[in-house]
């Protein structure tokens, strides 16, 4: 028996781990084809942020997230992951820099897709620039690779969510999954809290946070494609499902989501809560969303909207 | 430089840009007798939803009929940091407009940033940072983060974070810093003409290419970003 299939990780593991509780590593491992994942420039060649000694903080040698190639159901995928338990998974330097690299390759090979695993609090503060810069450059080789005809699939369903920088790298992809805990926002709760008031948001209430930001709300209006449950297989199903479904992308993508994003503001503008979003749109006793469990959701969403794949 | 003064420095030969509560919209006449569609954000707004997508249906509209570059002027806020917004989906209109834009610039519709005052976070992104060519104008402050802020984040005085500033580009607010890092390619002398300045630009405008990376690593502002990512992108391509 080989070193691969003696380390197989069963289907059955990858059912029973949250995608949340996994480390970057181990959802990378049980998402991939068993034995497949072939990292690049990884923690050996301890790569580590130059800018963290400046404030004596730790570093870590492979910054805080893992890129590399691999195999999802038999086909080779592109694959970046982030630590969020790292710096709260946030964007510096070397760590952009290797989603940058990666994006690069795909665009010139054309054939492969990228799957990003989000888990991002945004730009890694103490080296802000070099971090906002490389969510530009980052944003720039999506848009490019999905011009030459590559797919890039976002997952999220992290401890860091999906803030900041971020958001609008996700927004650039051409399709996402997200489960209950997977925030997607731009301001994080706290953020707004600090420079609106606790009157605007206050960042304590839970409740509020995950209607506002989390899955369940992200997948109703349209934020997101796929609702998967908080487990590492359900999400190498989705993106198998984004993988198959997914549209290309140009001229006709951005004004079908034009259109979307007008229609959105047009019908929720008004609204002062998620609630009052589901019930105009049309969801049956929508205050009992948030405790729906998976399956029962992704019936119900199924019902109240079906996602145009080909309006992101 | 204020607005007025920018555009009329920039259009000599006239332009019609409207300025409706920060939200800027227009065209103007270039030196080679081309139009340039203008876009932007001014009076240090913040950029949300309602904004966000007035911009990116402006670009979309022009690229059924126009040609010529397009200008994204900018002297705004970060983003709108509100519940509505995020409720509505930010990340999503953001992503969009910065989309548009690439789009435009790929497609042949060379995108040009003006950095004249403050810009921040996501509205520096899905604006300025989504240009090809990103040019300064003396006394822009654009700021990733502002140091008060960071000083409440690290937990350090603002005296130790602005000592810490003088030996590294990479953290600190500024246009000089952000140059240095390569986000900021030139910075335009407001003494002469803009419009010589815009021309000369348009005469030698660079493939589309994002050289940022390169450019920070040149200027001594980014060590390893062009490295790491011309690295991995080797090791990437081998992949079959």
């Amino acid at each position: 028996m080989s070193i691969a299939e003696l380390e197989k990780p069963s289907v059955e593991q990858a059912r029973a781990t949250s995608f949340y509780e996994a480390s970057a590593r181990a959802r990378v491992r049980l998402l991939l084809d068993p034995g497949s994942f072939v990292e690049f420039i990884g923690p050996e060649k301890r790569e580590v942020s130059p800018h963290l000694k400046l404030f004596d903080l730790p570093e870590q040698f492979d910054d805080g997230i893992i890129v590399g190639h691999g195999r999802l159901a038999g086909s080779p995928v592109f694959i970046a992951a982030q630590e969020g338990r790292f710096m709260g998974g946030a964007f510096g330097e070397v760590h952009g820099a290797k989603l940058v690299g990666l994006l690069r390759a795909a665009k010139e090979l054309k054939s492969i897709p990228v799957l990003i695993l989000f888990d991002t609090g945004g730009v890694r503060l103490q080296e802000a620039n070099a971090g906002e810069l490389a969510i530009a450059e980052i944003m720039r080789a999506v848009i490019e690779a999905r011009t030459a005809g590559v797919k890039v699939i976002g997952l999220i369903g992290g401890r860091s969510g999906c803030y900041g920088g971020g958001g609008l790298i996700a927004g650039c992809c051409s399709a996402l999954a997200v489960s209950e805990q997977g925030r997607i926002a731009v301001s994080g709760p706290e953020v707004i809290e600090t420079n609106r008031g606790v009157e605007e948001f206050d960042s304590r209430d839970r409740a509020l946070v995950w209607r506002t930001m989390g899955g369940k709300h992200r997948r109703l209006i349209g934020g997101a494609d796929l609702f998967a449950d908080d487990t590492v297989q359900a999400f190498r199903e989705a993106a198998l499902e984004l993988l198959e479904t997914t549209a290309g992308f140009g001229i006709d993508t951005l004004n079908a989501e034009q259109s979307r994003l007008e229609d959105r503001l047009q019908r929720f503008g008004a609204c002062r809560d998620a609630v009052d979003i589901w019930v105009a749109e049309g969801v049956p006793d929508a205050g009992s969303v948030p405790a729906l469990p998976a399956d029962q959701f992704i019936e119900l969403a199924d019902k109240v909207r079906r996602i145009a794949r080909d309006a992101r | 430089m204020t607005l007025d003064s920018i555009l009329a420095s920039m259009f000599p030969d006239g332009h019609d840009v409207k300025n409706d509560s920060g939200v800027l919209l227009g065209s103007g006449t270039l030196r080679s007798g081309g139009r340039a569609l203008v876009i932007g954000v001014a009076d240090r707004a913040a950029l949300g939803v309602d904004e966000a997508v007035k911009l990116s249906g402006y670009v979309l509209a022009s690229l059924k009929s126009g040609s010529g570059p397009i200008l994204v002027i900018v002297d705004s806020d970060s983003q709108r940091m509100s519940k509505r917004d995020e409720l509505l989906g930010l990340n999503e209109f953001l992503a969009h407009l910065a989309k548009s834009l690439i789009h435009a610039d790929i497609q042949g519709r060379p995108t040009i940033g003006l950095l004249y005052g403050h810009s921040a976070a996501g509205a520096f992104l899905a604006t300025a940072l989504a240009t090809r060519m990103l040019v300064g104008l003396p006394g822009a402050d654009p700021a990733v983060m502002d140091l008060p802020s960071m000083s409440k984040v690290t937990k350090l005085p603002i005296e130790v974070l602005e000592e810490k500033a003088k030996s590294t580009p990479v953290f600190a607010p500024g246009l000089q810093n952000l140059a240095q890092l390569g986000a900021v390619h030139v910075t335009w002398d407001d003494t002469v003409s803009l419009a010589d300045q815009l021309e000369k630009l348009l005469r030698n405008m660079p493939d589309a290419r994002d050289r940022r990376d390169a450019l920070g690593h040149e200027r001594g502002g980014r060590v390893k970003a062009a490295d790491i990512a011309g690295r991995v992108r080797e090791l990437a391509l081998q992949t079959r």
